[in-house]
């Protein structure tokens, strides 16, 4: 008995607890992402944003909450009834599990795997399928076309993505997040592989559906492309999940290219702060581009975003993953 | 070691459901969903094996991309179920013959480790200890195999522009952007300065 208690047990509530730590987290900062963006927004086109509900309007997210989840929940007729409710909830629950191998400090990670690297291409590979389902099995045109762009677009920004990532962990010499990290001390990623980090940026916010990449969702053709047959909590999750999904890659941009938890020169008033404050920095900034992005750039047409990423991006990123490999060899860093 | 033993019978116990929801379902597109599912269960064993890197390639490739474009596909074709399953009977025997053969291999190469477990020792390249999987895996994959692994590439090229020459046409109506001409226009050949006497007007 005493065994099982020490052996699965305990082990097995410490694991709860993290996790719970992790999901109230992200959870909240998903809820004032949303206030962030309306605010950030409003400010930069002169207005004054949500003021109304609690002071400055920082109860806005939860007045929200309540009207989606109070809505009458409306399933289209011809509609596929399992898929339909299937897909927000894979949506929300693949922008969470990602969180499982996110080191946020050292030894701050639920699993630190060995794969770590991979296993959030795949998960962020799997999102795809949240909207195509939906799009499928909303039995709408609007939808479908919504998500039949939308599954292009991440296939082709994905194959940029994981070029990207190579030349990172090929210069790291570790697919383990906690080591990549490590191996930026002194000098993080984005110096060397500069513009590495621009096309993984705007590979990122095609992967997301951010804006200038938002064609999925594009409201001046499309409705609101895959989410147009959507209400209330459905609504809410795939809402959640796009949320969730940018804070991920936030967090994924600052592990691979701005050091993770290492603070910028490691003297006096920098290694003051707690280093989870030195990640949570660096994902609002990135946050904070993200937005600032939206509130900056057109919307790119299909062909041009077509473009972009088969012939711009992705010889750029193949040729630079040979002349980082190549480097590597030459000053036997890697043999 | 209970716990691993629970998760290795509930992957292969969903696998297998999913793999016979692939067969059952009426409806193509719910077909590969529980193909996906499958997939997914696969690569669940895996991870149960030690072999993390196999299983996360299996995500990214097969349920990332190779999944994804099939459901592509069942969804934009209007694939009549009924239709198909009409030559179910004549098929089965060479279906069937297939499956078997599959299985004999299988059954011979583990069979054989099982009988003479010195023959474990006959492997051209044997598992290292200490060393994380896909250290391993890129040890051999690039050395001892690296013609084998140029080949497969190859094949994969020529498959990937085989596909294209078959299905790329070229047609005669839509308007391309042409960038480079689009940058090479300057402001010599489209503008031109004219000065307009007053009362006069000019002719263009």
């Amino acid at each position: 008995m005493a065994e099982f208690v020490d052996g699965y047990l305990i082990p097995f509530a410490w694991i709860l607890a993290k996790i719970l730590a992790f999901v109230v987290v992200v959870l909240v900062s998903m809820a004032y992402l949303t206030y962030a963006e309306r605010k950030i927004i409003s400010a930069m086109q002169m207005r004054i944003g949500p003021n109304v509900v609690g002071p400055f309007g920082l109860l806005q997210p939860f007045a929200d909450a309540v009207k989606l989840l109070t809505k009458e929940t409306i399933v289209p007729t011809g509609s596929s009834p399992v898929v339909f409710f299937l897909a927000p909830m894979l949506t929300f629950s693949l922008a969470m599990i990602a969180w499982a191998v996110i080191p946020v400090s050292k030894g701050w990670v639920i699993s630190d795997l060995n794969v770590g690297i991979l296993y959030l291409f795949a998960v962020s590979s799997m999102g795809v399928y949240g909207i195509v389902m939906a799009g499928w099995a909303s039995n709408s045109r609007y939808a479908f076309l919504g998500a039949m762009r939308s599954a292009s677009q991440m296939v082709s920004y994905e194959v940029s993505m994981g070029f990207v990532m190579i030349s990172v962990l090929l210069t790291a010499g570790s697919l383990n997040l906690t080591e990549i990290v490590e191996a930026q001390k002194g000098l993080w990623y984005f110096i060397p592989h500069f513009p590495m980090f621009i096309i993984f940026f705007t590979s990122v916010l095609a992967e997301t559906n951010r804006h200038p990449f938002d064609l999925p969702e594009a409201e001046s053709e499309l409705v609101a492309g895959f989410m147009t047959e959507y209400s209330s909590m459905a609504f809410a999750l795939f809402f959640l999940g796009e949320y969730a999904n940018m804070i991920m890659m936030s967090g994924m941009i600052s592990i691979l290219f701005l050091g993770g938890w290492l603070p910028p020169f490691d003297i006096a008033p920098f290694n003051w702060l707690h280093p989870i404050v030195w990640f949570a920095i660096k994902v609002c900034f990135c946050l904070f581009v993200f937005i600032w992005v939206r509130a900056t750039f057109p919307r790119y047409r299909y062909d041009q975003l077509m473009r972009l990423g088969w012939k711009v991006f992705l010889p750029f990123s193949l040729v630079w993953l040979v002349l980082t490999a190549g480097f590597l060899v030459y000053t036997g860093r890697v043999h | 070691m209970i716990v691993a033993s629970l998760a290795f019978y509930l992957f292969a116990f969903m696998a297998v459901i999913g793999a016979l929801n692939v067969i059952f379902q009426r409806n193509p597109v719910h077909s590969v969903l529980w193909l996906i599912f499958t997939f997914f269960n696969a690569a669940g064993l895996f991870v149960l094996l030690g072999a993390e890197f196999v299983a996360m390639i299996l995500v990214v490739v097969y349920v990332g991309a190779v999944a994804v474009l099939f459901l592509f596909v069942v969804m934009m074709l209007d694939i009549n179920i009924v239709v198909m399953r009409e030559g179910f009977l004549r098929y089965m025997p060479i279906g069937a013959l297939i499956g078997v053969v599959l299985l004999v291999e299988l059954a011979l190469v583990f069979g054989g480790w099982a009988i003479s477990p010195e023959a474990s020792g006959l492997r051209t390249t044997p598992i290292v200890a200490g060393v994380s999987n896909t250290q391993a895996l890129g040890a051999v994959l690039y050395t001892k195999y690296a013609y084998l692994f140029q080949v497969s590439g190859v094949i994969l090229l020529v498959a990937m522009i085989g596909a294209i020459v078959l299905t790329h046409r070229r047609r005669a109506g839509p308007r391309r952007q042409t960038i480079e001409n689009q940058v090479n226009r300057s402001a010599a050949d489209t503008l031109e300065i004219v000065k307009v006497q007053t009362g006069r007007g000019v002719s263009l």
